[in-house]
């Protein structure tokens, strides 16, 4: 089993909560989802719990977002791979909130 | 030297505002939990370092926050795994789940709508034990922890009162108002909006509705046993048997645990309003702040009145010496008012315009702490001996 190295964007509110910069860098083990991502977030981050995924469901709540390589992934199946370039850290696995009001 | 600590909660953080026993200089801490919504804070009565508070965001769902050193320092209980028992699930502070089959309530246009978690509106300590907390929830339901807030459990009795035909306000299907006898260990009172105010007598296993005597024109029946837009209770611990509510309008009064209620609005301007509170030494004197109607959600003109009746309502005397007596629009809402605990005794409120009054004289006078935080969704007072 290989280990890589994920950045991880966190928006402000949940850097606040989780005491951390915009960026941190996650161990996950292979096969790197969506999902598996997110495991490990929470994880190494338990005051995220709750906050990104429901407790239950694991459903991502409506208002966020999640961007790889330019591209939003929030729709994608949790269990599909990420790309290469997040594995090899050239991109990182960026979580958002949705632009919605004032 | 005694002291009083204001907690309040707004819509983009939370402060903390000090003063010793004069009240009449203020130190302002904040924001706290800057960016997000702070529904409530409140304090331990057994230990007022203790205190617990509800920040969430409609991106980020529900957090809950505990201080053990009176708002200094703060944490999300078993957020920080290293710090846990390991027999506690961590990361479980904001997990509220309803019990069993979740069922329905009724939607804005009558259709059965399943129940959803969205915030704490109201975290209420223990009067005997510093971890026990309940929590009023949207939608609305009762929920308790007796580990600090670690874990939640939801007293499903509650919603077992015709649940299924609860119908939210234009603020939501929230649970408010969580009173706790002093007198009872068993007995607690909650109030809805808009399914009415409940009343457990075996510490919120099993619950009634108590509504009688309430007359709400926008329901069909309009003394139904539920469905009342009750906005806020509040009672005098010598007396836990008395209770005042601020309904949608009118102003009640139940002498007999909510058995029934009787009018009290008498001869308020207005008796639309949402806070209500009661002197802290004065059982029969009790405070509301009348505000335009259910379509205009402010002051009656330009004014801003607290009134008060010293008789257990029915009289009401406005309270204006230093409020804004022009061009002033501004509402108070359910959980911004409260009182302290000094000899002298102080009442506070905070408004929707982002200022926070205190009058120490029992509302004879008043004067601004601050004039310009976020919108004040709620005040509670620590009295620090």
């Amino acid at each position: 089993m290989t280990t890589h190295s994920i950045r991880v964007t966190l928006p402000y509110h949940l850097q606040t909560l989780a005491k951390t910069g915009a960026e941190i860098l996650l161990p996950v083990d292979s096969p790197v989802t969506q999902n598996a991502v997110l495991e490990a977030l929470e994880t190494a981050y338990p005051m995220l719990r709750g906050t990104i995924r429901d407790h239950v469901t694991k459903a991502r709540r409506p208002l966020l977002r999640y961007f790889v390589c330019s591209q939003d992934i929030s729709h994608e199946a949790s269990n599909t791979p990420l790309p290469d370039a997040v594995l090899s850290g050239a991109e990182p696995f960026i979580i958002w909130g949705a632009i919605a009001g004032g | 030297m005694s002291g009083v600590r204001v907690l309040v909660g707004t819509a983009k953080g939370a402060f903390v505002l000090t003063s010793d026993g004069k009240r009449d200089k203020w130190s302002v801490e904040g924001p706290l939990f800057a960016g997000w919504t702070v529904y409530h804070m409140k304090g331990s009565p057994v230990d007022p370092d203790r205190i617990y508070a509800s920040q969430s965001s409609d991106w980020f769902g529900q957090v809950i926050q505990r201080s053990s050193d009176g708002g200094k320092t703060w944490e999300q209980p078993g957020g920080e795994s290293d710090k846990l028992d390991k027999d506690k699930a961590a990361g479980a502070s904001n997990k509220f789940v309803y019990e069993g089959d979740v069922g329905t309530h009724k939607w804005y246009d009558g259709t059965p709508h399943p129940w959803e978690f969205k915030r704490i509106w109201h975290l209420e300590p223990s009067l005997s034990d510093v971890d026990v907390v309940y929590a009023g929830a949207e939608d609305a339901a009762l929920f308790r922890s007796s580990d600090g807030a670690l874990s939640w459990q939801e007293l499903p009795g509650l919603r077992a009162q015709r649940g299924s035909e609860w119908q939210p306000g234009a603020g939501g299907l929230g649970l408010h108002t969580i009173l706790l006898d002093p007198k009872n260990a068993n007995r607690i009172y909650v109030a809805i909006s808009a399914a009415g105010a409940f009343r457990s007598d075996d510490s919120g296993l099993t619950w009634k509705p108590i509504n009688r005597g309430l007359r709400s024109r926008y329901i069909p029946d309009p003394e139904a046993e539920i469905g009342h837009c009750v906005h806020r209770l509040a009672l005098h611990p010598s007396r836990p048997d008395v209770v005042y509510m601020q309904l949608h309008w009118n102003v009640m009064r139940t002498d007999n645990a909510g058995e029934l209620w009787t009018n009290i609005s008498g001869d308020l301007p207005t008796d639309f309003g949402f806070p209500i509170e009661v002197h802290p030494r004065e059982p029969d004197t009790v405070y509301v702040v009348p505000i335009k109607s259910d379509s205009e959600h402010y002051v009656p003109e330009g004014r801003l009145r607290v009134y008060r009746s010293r008789v257990g309502g029915g009289e009401w005397q406005p309270l204006t010496n230093g409020l804004p007596q022009e061009n002033c629009y501004v509402n108070v809402l359910r959980d911004a008012m409260a009182t302290d605990l000094l000899d002298e005794s102080g009442i506070y409120f905070g408004t929707t315009g982002g200022q926070v009054y205190v009058s120490p004289d029992g509302g004879d006078h008043w004067q601004a702490i601050v004039r310009d935080l976020p919108r004040v969704l709620s005040v509670e007072v620590q009295t620090l001996q």
